[in-house]
């Protein structure tokens, strides 16, 4: 029971990781219609300026913790966006009309190019980076001890208030008013005086952001990244937005902590080794039987 | 925006290069500027500010020199596309020319060159295969690495498990990778696009993974070592000759570079029959099937073909070739592990087949040569102290990116339909963006 309940922490946990990288999937498969393919490498090159955040900062003198962290969630964030904007110009918008497999390929290209990037420039060694936020509350139930560590509470509310910030922009602001326009038609937005191309720009330096806050809580909760991380992270967030239904927002955070808890319980009652074909037959199954996800809507297709 | 427009296209051209490296030192100036090196108790960060500077400088009279030519150059493009259709025309006479040269090659070239021969043979065969689930097909399969590896361990646990020849394993390994195949077709069949590139690559990590975890039978992380070479009718090609070995019936000198010459024949084999295989079953109606699969798939079905069968064969016979492959890389190396068979391995090859224009059986050769015999090219050669060899990926993703902008049905760009009413007609990367190809 109490097994299970600490599986159930450190499951919510991940599963927060996953739905803020999944809600960058969502957000461009809404409005573009495709699979960003280099969100996951975004997220790799969020947590490596994390990285370089914290230890810069450290060199810097500032020794306290959560100022730290503060700043170099909105540094992150930020240079992550530039990137995020970067690769949609150059990668993505001359493509826009051209066949079908074009921009897929591309986004390919753009991810390789990433990976590629941050092991020629940061080293294919893994990076380490522990003991930022020590301790946590224990709690011993039937002789086992429930750990919930201030990372983990940290992680937990982190998420929630990105999450709220991005519902409110989404919901309040005219940003994202637009953005819900070219969601549901890009054409007919585009003539009602939308500048959409600023819209999709914007979309994709907001998922980036996001994705650099998800890249900061996975370099403080495991403590090592490398160039490598992205690949593996992205396929599990895009299974999360593809089960929560994709172009739902929602539904890629519930997707994310499915996704999440599914992994955690899998490591922990049956095998470590084969936790991400898990993940991945969750996806292929989820596709087959259910394309549209938990809370997606069916996808008529046009002609 | 009415401001910039009265601007003078100088004064543009120049704010949009200061714009761009801005955002370039905004991209480069922490990840490349900032390094993060072991130290003795922690990460330590150094400063490299001249390769950022370089990167800079690159944006910025890049950016000043693509405004320039946007402005000076004349309005119309034809060129490109009569470029396009001239390449086209000159395939005909460039590929007898390089089967000569590739006929010939144990002749004049040194070992080096012949080894490298046999890697370019490989991915070319590899190219041929995929180029029959892409480019004829039009499914887009980041998983093509896993046949490949089925390929590769079928051939291996055959050889070590049960002491069968290279010759005897090779339709078993392609039997089994299209079975492979099969297994992925049938849950992608209602799947397109974006959604299958992304399940193909899941399972081609199920693979690996498997591969990986699976020690009883695959050796795991270990791998399989001691697979048997090819032999030549039963000839065997080892170092020290002995009875039985090619140098002996013939009465010469035993040579390590005869089994060379022999691997570059087999694969070089492989490969033709490859490339004849899928020329040929482009005529037949199955070969038009798929082509009109890739065009339209609401149109395919409207007009009755078959989609289940029709993806399902393209799926199992490009795996078929990707296994062949697999089987003569595992005798070749005499050695495999699950590292050879990472996602890395799919997209080199789907560059390949993307920038030798999805569909062209010549430019996936060409590419092949290019981006492996090429960048193998790069090694030893170093700049700022790192070979060049390392940034080969980065270059691949590059080329992968800058293709598909410029130029989205390959370098060799033009395509003649395998089947048309009254003559047939060069369709040109120009009429294919504006989407009429």
């Amino acid at each position: 029971m109490a097994y299970a309940l600490q599986q159930l922490i450190n499951g919510v946990t991940l599963g927060m990781i996953y739905g803020l990288i999944a809600v960058g999937y969502t957000m461009v498969y809404g409005i573009i219609g495709m699979i960003n393919f280099a969100h996951g490498d975004v997220f790799m090159i969020g947590s490596f300026l994390s990285l370089i955040a914290l230890l810069g900062l450290s060199a810097l003198g500032i020794t306290s913790v959560p100022l730290a962290l503060a700043l170099t969630l909105l540094f992150a964030a930020a240079i992550a966006a530039l990137y995020g904007w970067t690769v949609e110009r150059i990668a993505y918008r001359p493509l826009r009309g051209s066949f079908r497999l074009a921009p897929l390929i591309s986004a390919i290209g753009m991810s390789i190019v990433l990976q590629n990037f941050a092991q020629v420039s940061q080293g294919a060694r893994s990076k380490p980076m522990t003991g930022l936020i020590p301790g946590g509350f224990g709690l011993t139930i039937e002789g086992f001890t429930v750990q919930l560590s201030y990372v983990q509470i940290s992680i937990v509310a982190t998420t929630l208030s990105m999450l709220a910030l991005f519902t409110w922009l989404v919901t309040r602001t005219s940003l994202g008013r637009s953005m819900r326009a070219c969601e549901q038609d890009l054409k007919m937005a585009g003539l009602l005086g939308i500048d959409t191309d600023r819209t999709i720009s914007l979309t994709f330096v907001i998922g980036a952001a996001l994705a650099a806050v998800a890249g900061l809580m996975f370099l403080l909760y495991y403590g090592v990244i490398d160039f490598y991380i992205g690949f593996i992270a992205g396929v599990k967030a895009f299974t999360a937005a593809v089960l929560g239904g994709i172009g739902s927002l929602p539904g890629a955070v519930l997707g994310g902590l499915a996704i999440g808890l599914i992994e955690t319980f899998w490591s922990a009652y049956f095998s470590t080794q084969y936790k991400d074909v898990a993940a991945f037959s969750i996806l292929i199954i989820v596709l087959i039987f259910m394309p549209t996800g938990i809370l997606g809507r069916a996808d008529v297709e046009k002609v | 925006m009415s401001g910039t427009a009265l601007r003078s296209p100088a004064a543009r051209a120049l704010r949009d290069a200061f714009l761009s490296a801005l955002v370039a030192l905004g991209i480069f100036g922490v990840m490349v500027g900032l390094r993060t090196d072991p130290g003795a108790r922690s990460l330590v960060l150094s400063w490299h500010p001249v390769p950022v500077a370089v990167a800079v400088a690159i944006v910025f009279f890049g950016r000043l020199a693509l405004s320039g030519w946007r402005i000076a150059r004349p309005a119309g493009t034809a060129a490109p596309r009569r470029l396009a259709e001239g390449m086209t025309h000159a395939g005909r006479y460039v590929a007898p020319v390089f089967l000569i040269l590739a006929l010939t090659l144990p002749l004049y070239a040194g070992r080096y060159y012949l080894d490298l021969g046999i890697l370019v043979l490989t991915y070319v065969m590899l190219g041929w295969g995929l180029n029959i689930v892409v480019g004829l097909a039009g499914l887009l399969d980041l998983g093509y690495v896993a046949f490949y590896a089925v390929g590769a361990y079928t051939f291996a646990i055959a050889a070590t498990t049960f002491g069968l020849g290279f010759w005897t394993c090779l339709p078993l390994a392609g039997l089994f990778a299209a079975i492979f195949g099969v297994l992925l077709g049938f849950p992608v069949l209602r799947l397109r696009g974006d959604y299958l590139a992304i399940v193909t690559l899941a399972f081609g990590e199920i693979v690996r993974v498997v591969i990986l975890n699976w020690v009883s039978l695959t050796g795991g992380p270990n791998g399989i070592s001691g697979i048997p070479r090819p032999t030549l009718f039963g000839l065997t090609f080892l170092a020290d000759g002995g009875p039985g070995s090619f140098a002996d019936y013939f009465g010469i000198e035993p040579n390590i570079t005869q089994r060379v010459i022999f691997l570059f024949y087999v694969i070089l084999a492989m490969a033709l029959l490859t490339n004849w295989v899928s020329l040929r079953l482009r005529r037949l109606p199955l070969g038009r099937a798929w082509e009109a699969l890739r065009e339209d798939e609401v149109a395919c079905r409207s007009l009755g073909i078959n989609v289940t069968v029709t993806k399902l064969t393209a799926f199992s016979i490009g795996a078929t070739f990707g296994g062949f492959a697999g089987a003569f890389f595992a005798t070749r190396q005499a050695f495999i592990s699950p590292e050879s068979f990472t996602f890395i391995e799919s997209a080199i090859v789907l560059a390949i087949v993307v920038l030798g224009g999805l569909g062209s059986q010549l430019g996936v050769a060409l590419a092949a040569l290019v981006m492996i015999g090429g960048s193998e090219m790069l090694r030893g050669i170093i700049i700022l102290g790192v070979d060049l060899v390392e940034y080969r990926m980065l270059l691949f993703g590059i080329a992968l990116v800058v293709v598909m902008v410029l130029r989205p049905r390959g370098l060799v760009s033009g395509r003649t339909p395998s089947v048309s009413l009254g003559r047939p007609r060069e369709i040109s990367a120009e009429l294919v963006a504006e989407g009429r190809g």
